[in-house]
C-alpha cells in the first residue's frame, strides 16, 4: 500500500540538465519543487579519482545499472525484440546530473532549417524529395523564437565559443566566454578545410576557456585539458554540469528538495490532468504517491516515453495505420567520418571533451541537395578529446587485431592517428518507433521499453556522401593513409556509436502529429510536461544538448505561467 | 552548494581542500618516487623477464581470487601473452600482470555481470541485438579455458601451455573464427572478450593488478593520470611525459 505524501507545486522526475533547469527556474519563481532521482547524489568531490579509464569509460561506472532496467531492441517489426543486456551503442545515464555529468560538452543550437525542415525542404525541392515513409515535420517553433532561450542556456553554462560560423542562426549576443585553445591538431584541420574552401570555427564548448560565474551566481572553473571528459565527471568543476550550476541554483532558493533512490513507476492521470506520480524507494522497496500541481518528466528519452506508455497517457503510435503519436519519430544520429594515419607523433592524449574545430558547409541545407538522394547533412569536426590506451588501438584495416603485429601497430599509431567525425542528421521513418515490450520486465515488474529501429536509405546515402568529404579533408591534412568509415548497413547495438537518441515524445503545433505542444505541455494533460531530446521530431546535424537546454528554458517559462493561470499554453 | 566547491580554481586547490595527498603534490613532478603505486613495481621494473612466459613469481600479489588451479591460470596466461606478446617495445601480457587482472575481474562485478540485464527468456537473436547468452563472463571464461585445453589435446596431443607458440596461435585463430563449438556461447565471443580483457589488463591503472610498473602506458606513450596539460597542449612537439598512476596522487 502506497503512502501518499503532501502535495508540492512541481514534481520533477529525473535530475539531469532538463530537470535541473526546470527545478532552478521554478524554484526561483517561488514554486515549491521536489526532484525525484532514481540514482544517487554526486558532486565534484566524487570525481577526485576519476582519471580511471577502466572503471569509468570501459565498465561505465556513471551509467545506468541495466540489471534493474533496460530496453528491448529489434531492427524491424518481423524480428523478435530482445533485451539490450549490456550497454554499448549508447550510454544511458543515472544519478544527479544524468548524462550532463559525463557528457563531452559540445553545445550547439540546431539550425533555423531544422525547426522548419518540412516547409523549407518542400519549398526548395518539392514535396517528394523523400518518400512519404519519412515522417518529416516542422517543430512548431522557429529558431528566432527559441533564440532567447538558447542564450539563456548558454549563459547558465558559460559556453565558450566564437561567432564566426557563416551558416548558423543569428546570435543576439556573443558567447559568454572566448573559445578554447587552438592546438596544433586543430590547426591542421583549420588550414586543410580553409584550403578546400570551407569555413572552420571553434566548436562551442561547455569545457570553459576561463573561470566564469553565471547569472545565477554559480561558478565554473577553467578547463585543464586533462583528457578525461566523456564518460567521466570533471574533478575541477570546469565542465558545466547540472550539479555545479542549476542544482545549486535551485537549492539556494530553499524551495527545492531532492529525493534520491526514488524510482518513478507511474504518472497518475485523472481526467484531463495528472495528480502526481507513484515512486519506489529503491532501498526499502516502499511505495509512495507524490501529489503535485504539475508533473515534469525530465528523465532520458527512453524513460520519458516509457512512463507515458505504462501510465496510459496519450495514444501509442501504430506504424500500420499511422495513428497515435506516442513513440513516433524515434531517431538516432548518423556518424560518417575518416581516420588518418600520420608519420609524426602528436599529443593525442591531451585534450578536452569539446576541444575541437568544425565546419558546417555540409550541414542542414547549407549545400545544394538537388542532385542528391538525401536531405540534411551534419557538422564535420575534429575533436581532441584525449585518447586513452584501452579503447584507442588504431590499426589500418589490413592489420591483424591481435598478436605481435597488432601490438606494434596499435602502439605506434596511438600518438599518430587522428579522426574526423560527423554528427549526421537522422530523419524520422514510419518503421522507427518506441513502444512497450510484451515479454521482458524491469525490476519493478513494468514492461521494458521496446525500440524498433534501423538505418534507412536516407541515412546510408548521407553517410556515404559525407564520409567522402571527411576523407578528402583528412588527405589535405597530410595523413599518409586515410580510411573512411565503412558504409552503414543495419543498425547494430554492439559498439559505441552515440548517446544522441531522440524522439518518441515529440513536440509540434498540433495534437494530431505530436505528444506535447511547443511549451512541452502534454496535449492530453495540461499539468504534465515532458522535456528532453524526446521532443525532437527529427535529429539534427549537431549534438542535441544545446537545443534540449533551450527547450527546457522555454518549458520552464510555460510551467511558471501555467502555475498562475492554468489551461493550455497555446 | 558548500562554499569550498565554488572556489576551486585548480586541481591542486581541490586536493588541498579535500585533504588528500597534499604532501605528495608539493614536489610537483613526482614520478613514482614518492608513493608506491603498486607493490609489484620494484621487481619487474628492473628485471625484464627472460624466457619462461609462464613464470609469475615476480608478482607479489600472486594468489587467486577466481582461478583454483595453476593449469587453468597458465592456459589463460599463455593465451593473453599470444594476444599481447613481449617484444622489443616492452613486456607482454604476463609480465604486465594481465592474468592477475583477469583473475580479479572474474571474481567481481565483471565476472558476475551484476550490472547487466540477465533475465530470461534467452534467445539467440540476430548479431545486431548483441550479447544474449544466459552465461556470465565467469562462465564463459571457465568454459573457454577448458576448450582451449581440450583443443590443444585434440590437435597436438598436449596441454595448451605445453605446445609451441605457433600452435597456440593456430588454436586462438580457430576460436576467433568461431570454428570451435562452445555451449551457451560462441568461441568467437569468448575470443573477443579475452582479447578485450587482455588490453584492459595491459592498459588500466596498476591498482587493478595489470599494467605492471605502468609499462603498458610507457610503451604506448600514455602518461596515465596527469592533473593538467594546459601548459603544454599548444606545443607543436610531442611531449614525452613520465606516467603517473592514481595511487601516486
Amino acid at each position: 500500500m502506497a503512502t501518499t505524501l503532501p502535495k508540492v507545486d512541481v514534481v520533477v522526475v529525473g535530475l539531469g540538465w532538463t530537470g535541473g533547469i526546470i527545478a532552478a527556474e521554478c524554484a526561483k519563481a517561488g514554486l515549491k519543487v521536489l526532484g525525484l532521482e532514481r540514482g544517487e547524489a554526486r558532486n565534484t568531490e566524487d570525481y577526485l579519482k576519476v582519471h580511471d579509464e577502466y572503471r569509468y569509460a570501459v565498465r561505465y561506472e556513471l551509467m545506468q545499472n541495466l540489471s534493474k532496467e533496460t530496453i528491448t531492441i529489434r531492427n524491424n517489426r518481423k524480428m523478435p525484440a530482445l533485451p539490450m543486456r549490456q550497454l554499448s551503442s549508447f550510454l544511458l545515464g543515472e544519478g544527479l546530473g544524468g548524462s550532463g555529468t559525463h557528457w563531452n560538452g559540445h553545445s550547439w543550437r540546431f539550425l533555423p532549417y531544422d525547426f522548419q525542415i518540412k516547409t523549407m525542404t518542400d519549398e526548395k525541392y518539392g514535396p517528394n524529395k523523400l518518400s512519404k515513409d519519412y515522417l518529416l515535420q516542422d517543430w512548431g517553433v522557429t529558431y528566432d523564437e527559441l533564440e532567447p532561450y538558447f542564450y539563456k542556456y548558454e549563459q547558465t553554462l558559460g559556453i565558450s565559443g566564437e561567432d564566426t560560423n557563416p551558416f548558423w542562426g543569428k546570435r543576439s549576443q556573443p558567447f559568454p566566454t572566448p573559445p578554447m585553445k587552438k592546438t596544433p591538431i586543430l590547426k591542421k584541420f583549420e588550414s586543410a578545410t580553409q584550403k578546400l574552401g570551407y569555413n572552420p570555427f571553434m566548436l562551442p564548448s561547455a569545457n570553459l576557456s576561463e573561470p566564469y560565474t553565471n547569472p545565477d551566481g554559480a561558478a565554473i572553473n577553467s578547463c585543464q585539458y586533462c583528457g578525461f571528459c566523456e564518460r567521466f565527471g570533471c574533478e575541477y568543476g570546469a565542465k558545466s554540469s547540472p550539479e555545479i550550476t542549476v542544482i545549486p541554483t535551485a537549492e539556494k532558493t530553499k524551495n527545492f528538495e531532492m529525493r534520491f533512490r526514488s524510482n518513478v513507476v507511474e504518472v497518475i492521470k485523472n481526467g484531463n490532468k495528472v495528480s502526481g506520480v507513484k515512486y519506489l524507494d529503491t532501498l526499502s522497496g516502499e511505495e509512495f504517491i507524490q501529489e503535485a500541481e504539475v508533473v515534469v518528466l525530465s528523465s532520458y528519452v527512453m524513460n520519458n516515453a516509457k512512463l507515458l506508455m505504462v501510465s496510459n497517457i496519450g495514444e501509442q503510435y501504430n506504424p500500420d495505420t499511422g495513428r497515435g503519436t506516442l513513440g513516433k519519430n524515434y531517431c538516432y544520429q548518423i556518424l560518417p567520418g575518416a581516420t588518418g594515419y600520420f608519420d609524426e607523433q602528436m599529443n593525442t592524449f591531451m585534450g578536452a571533451g569539446a576541444l575541437g574545430m568544425t565546419i558546417d558547409d555540409f550541414n542542414g541545407d547549407n549545400f545544394d541537395h538537388s542532385d542528391l538522394n538525401f536531405i540534411h547533412g551534419g557538422s564535420i569536426s575534429i575533436t581532441q578529446t584525449g585518447s586513452r590506451p584501452i579503447e584507442t588501438n588504431p590499426i589500418p584495416r589490413d592489420t591483424p587485431t591481435w598478436g605481435a603485429e597488432f601490438k606494434k601497430n596499435s602502439i605506434h599509431n596511438f600518438t599518430r592517428t587522428l579522426g574526423i567525425g560527423t554528427q549526421g542528421a537522422s530523419m524520422p521513418h514510419k518503421e522507427n518507433f518506441l513502444s512497450l515490450d510484451s515479454t521482458y520486465k524491469d525490476a519493478y515488474g513494468l514492461p521494458l521499453l521496446q525500440m524498433t529501429y534501423n538505418f534507412t536509405e536516407q541515412d546510408r546515402a548521407l553517410h556515404k556522401y559525407i564520409t567522402e568529404v571527411t576523407q578528402n579533408i583528412m588527405k589535405e591534412m597530410g595523413a599518409k593513409t586515410v580510411e573512411g568509415k565503412n558504409p552503414i548497413t543495419d543498425y547494430d547495438i554492439v559498439g559505441y556509436q552515440t548517446t544522441h537518441n531522440t524522439g518518441g515524445t515529440i513536440m509540434g503545433a498540433s495534437p494530431d502529429n505530436s505528444v506535447v505542444n511547443t511549451y512541452l505541455q502534454h496535449w492530453d494533460a495540461e499539468n504534465l510536461f515532458v522535456v528532453g531530446a524526446g521532443n525532437f521530431p527529427h535529429n539534427g546535424g549537431y549534438n542535441p544538448t544545446g537545443t534540449v537546454g533551450a527547450l527546457a528554458y522555454k518549458s520552464a517559462e510555460g510551467i511558471i505561467k501555467y502555475s498562475k493561470s492554468g489551461g493550455s499554453l497555446v | 552548494m558548500p562554499e569550498e566547491k565554488k572556489n576551486l580554481s585548480t586541481r591542486r586547490d581541490f586536493l588541498k581542500t579535500s585533504g588528500v595527498a597534499a604532501g605528495a603534490l608539493i614536489g610537483g613532478g613526482l614520478i613514482g618516487g614518492l608513493v608506491g603505486y603498486n607493490v609489484n613495481d620494484n621487481k619487474s621494473a628492473t628485471t625484464p623477464k627472460g624466457t619462461s612466459p609462464s613464470d609469475h613469481t615476480q608478482h607479489a600479489n600472486a594468489g587467486f581470487q577466481f582461478f583454483k588451479n595453476n593449469r587453468d591460470f597458465e592456459v589463460l596466461s599463455n593465451a593473453t601473452e599470444r594476444i599481447f606478446p613481449k617484444d622489443d617495445l616492452g613486456p607482454g601480457a604476463i609480465e604486465l600482470g594481465v592474468p592477475y587482472f583477469i583473475d580479479r575481474q572474474l571474481a567481481g562485478q565483471y565476472g558476475s555481470n551484476s550490472k547487466e540485464y540477465m533475465h530470461g527468456p534467452f534467445a539467440v537473436g540476430a548479431p545486431t541485438q548483441g550479447y544474449q547468452s544466459r552465461l556470465t563472463r565467469a562462465d564463459v571464461f571457465k568454459q573457454g579455458i577448458e576448450k582451449l585445453e581440450e583443443e590443444a589435446n585434440k590437435r597436438f596431443d598436449n596441454g595448451f601451455s605445453s605446445i609451441e607458440p605457433e600452435q597456440m596461435d593456430e588454436i586462438l585463430t580457430a576460436f576467433s573464427k568461431d570454428e570451435v563449438k562452445m555451449s551457451g556461447t560462441t568461441a568467437a565471443f569468448f575470443f573477443r572478450m579475452l582479447r578485450s580483457a587482455t588490453l584492459e589488463g595491459a592498459y588500466s591503472d596498476p591498482m587493478y593488478s595489470g599494467n605492471n610498473n605502468m609499462d603498458g602506458w610507457r610503451m604506448k606513450g600514455f602518461p596515465g593520470h596527469q592533473m593538467s596539460y594546459i601548459a603544454v597542449i599548444e606545443k607543436e612537439e610531442f611531449q614525452k611525459i613520465e606516467p603517473k598512476s592514481l595511487g601516486s596522487m
